[in-house]
């Protein structure tokens, strides 16, 4: 089982992608506000993540995401789910 | 006061910008129809490429006088639902002419081609349900799924072996898992690869619906879309499609050999609660479905313009995004010369669509043709040399 902090430092690696103005990024950081992910990039970035950690994240899910810490939570929430 | 509109001050702006930069391309208005290819615009004649009006069948004198006919003998609207205020003998009749064209033994028709959408998704599956969509869905899709509360996953665009990744990951969970696909993706223009899909799909015990809303007359041997085209129909759970592109009219349908179709009548709220398509639409378009069987030569006519705008085009050095088909997409560098080009293009008499993100794929600009068998050999002829314009003026060979 992984921990919160190894997803929290695989994300953040990930979000940096979608970090041009190079923010130091933090759990709080907003996706939208201060990173300027549009939905079109916030759909880019779930399929970034969805193959790093070989799951499927509803789009369902997606909406309700406002900070990178959210998306940490929405991880381990759904690979917990996963387990048997 | 707050403003009851403030959240939408970033879109404000963003219409602001373009309307500054010429006409309206997300509000432009014909004044009056010529043709199914001409139009006045501002007291000029403009040549349509922009109508998704693929046979040309809105001014069919059969349709015409199927949509006068009906309008006389059963009046304007229906005023209400079928399940509350009653069923007409043309809503069957219609319903019957459809599931012969398929071949299937069940249809429903819907009021719009979104409806159909909603309807069929949303009637298929519910919550601890998993509906798997292409990532380039139309709205209507993405709607439906959102309406029907199953969980909804995106695999990557016409890509068999991203779809059969994510359904790996639920083997064995229950629920249904209902797999939705496009025939021809109407931004791009390009066709799903529906040999691998439907095989992914039966490998995994999934139900398989296809959109054929842009392809239905135009693809396969008797003009049912890209799974008649790729010899999988017998794979297909539910075909939907619509009636407001090669049909001609407003409206949308379902069909599929299950039986248990018939039960979205009194279960999808898409087609309970909203009043049933008109007289004049369901005898157009009856019509319009006998026009198809009986005429092979609409097909070859929108092939032959497709085959000849699509070469014109390439022959230019201009970036498009499929092979032929009857729609044509240009790709275009930024948003900026697609607005530019698109006024440029109107002010020369050439309507086209300008499609800017978010509701393209890949955040590209495009400009978006969509190819008629109404449009005669000239009238593509004239739509090459206009780009043949743009290509001098914009210098968009190298920036594309």
């Amino acid at each position: 089982m992984m921990t919160k902090d190894e997803i929290s430092a695989r994300i953040i690696d990930l979000v940096e992608r979608h970090n041009p103005k190079g923010l130091t990024i933090l759990l709080e950081t907003d996706l939208t506000e201060e990173l300027e992910i549009d939905s079109v990039a916030a759909m880019d970035l779930v399929m970034e993540i969805e193959e790093e950690f070989d799951l499927n994240i509803p789009v369902n899910e997606v909406a309700d995401l406002r900070t990178v810490g959210d998306l940490v939570e929405l991880v381990a929430r759904e690979l917990r789910g996963r387990e048997p | 006061m707050s403003d009851l509109f403030a959240r939408y001050r970033k879109l404000l702006a963003r219409r602001d910008q373009l309307l500054g930069q010429g006409a309206n391309p997300f509000g432009l208005r014909f004044d009056r129809l010529l043709s199914p290819t001409r139009a006045l615009v501002e007291g000029r004649e403009v040549l349509l490429l922009g109508t998704n009006n693929y046979l040309g069948l809105t001014f069919d004198p059969a349709c015409v006088e199927a949509a006068l006919a009906a309008t006389r003998a059963y009046g304007t609207g229906t005023t209400g639902s079928r399940i509350a205020n009653g069923t007409y003998d043309l809503h069957e009749r219609l319903e019957r002419a459809l599931a012969d064209f398929y071949d299937r033994a069940r249809c429903l028709v819907f009021t719009t081609g979104y409806q159909a959408n909603l309807a069929t998704l949303a009637g298929l599956a519910g919550p601890g349900d998993r509906i798997f969509i292409d990532s380039h869905s139309h709205a209507s899709i993405y709607d439906g799924c959102l309406l029907s509360g199953a969980r909804i996953i995106r695999f990557r665009h016409n890509d068999a072996e991203d779809l059969e990744r994510r359904l790996a990951r639920h083997r064995g969970e229950e629920g249904i898992q209902l797999v939705v696909v496009e025939g021809l993706y109407s931004m791009l223009g390009d066709v799903a690869p529906l040999r691998e899909l439907v095989a992914v799909v039966r490998r995994h015990g999934a139900w398989m619906v296809v959109d054929e809303a842009h392809s239905l007359g135009v693809y396969g041997a008797r003009g049912r879309g890209v799974a008649e085209e790729q010899g999988v129909e017998a794979e297909v759970d539910v075909v939907v499609g619509t009636f407001s592109k090669s049909l001609g009219a407003v409206g949308g349908f379902a069909v599929s050999h299950h039986e248990g179709l018939e039960l979205l009548r009194y279960a999808a709220r898409p087609y309970m609660f909203t009043a049933s398509p008109s007289p004049a639409t369901m005898a157009s378009v009856t019509a319009a479905i006998q026009r198809i069987r009986d005429d092979p030569s609409l097909r070859e006519r929108i092939w032959r313009n497709a085959r000849a705008l699509h070469a014109g085009l390439a022959e230019l050095g201009l970036r498009l995004g499929a092979d032929p088909g009857p729609v044509v997409a240009v790709v275009l560098p930024d948003e900026a010369t697609a607005v530019a080009v698109w006024n440029h293009l109107l002010a020369h008499g050439l309507y086209v669509n300008l499609a800017l993100p978010p509701g393209t794929p890949d955040r590209r600009s495009l400009l978006r043709l969509s190819v008629s068998a109404a449009h005669s050999e000239e009238e593509i002829e004239r739509a090459i040399a206009a780009f043949r314009e743009l290509v001098r003026r914009f210098d968009l060979k190298s920036a594309a």
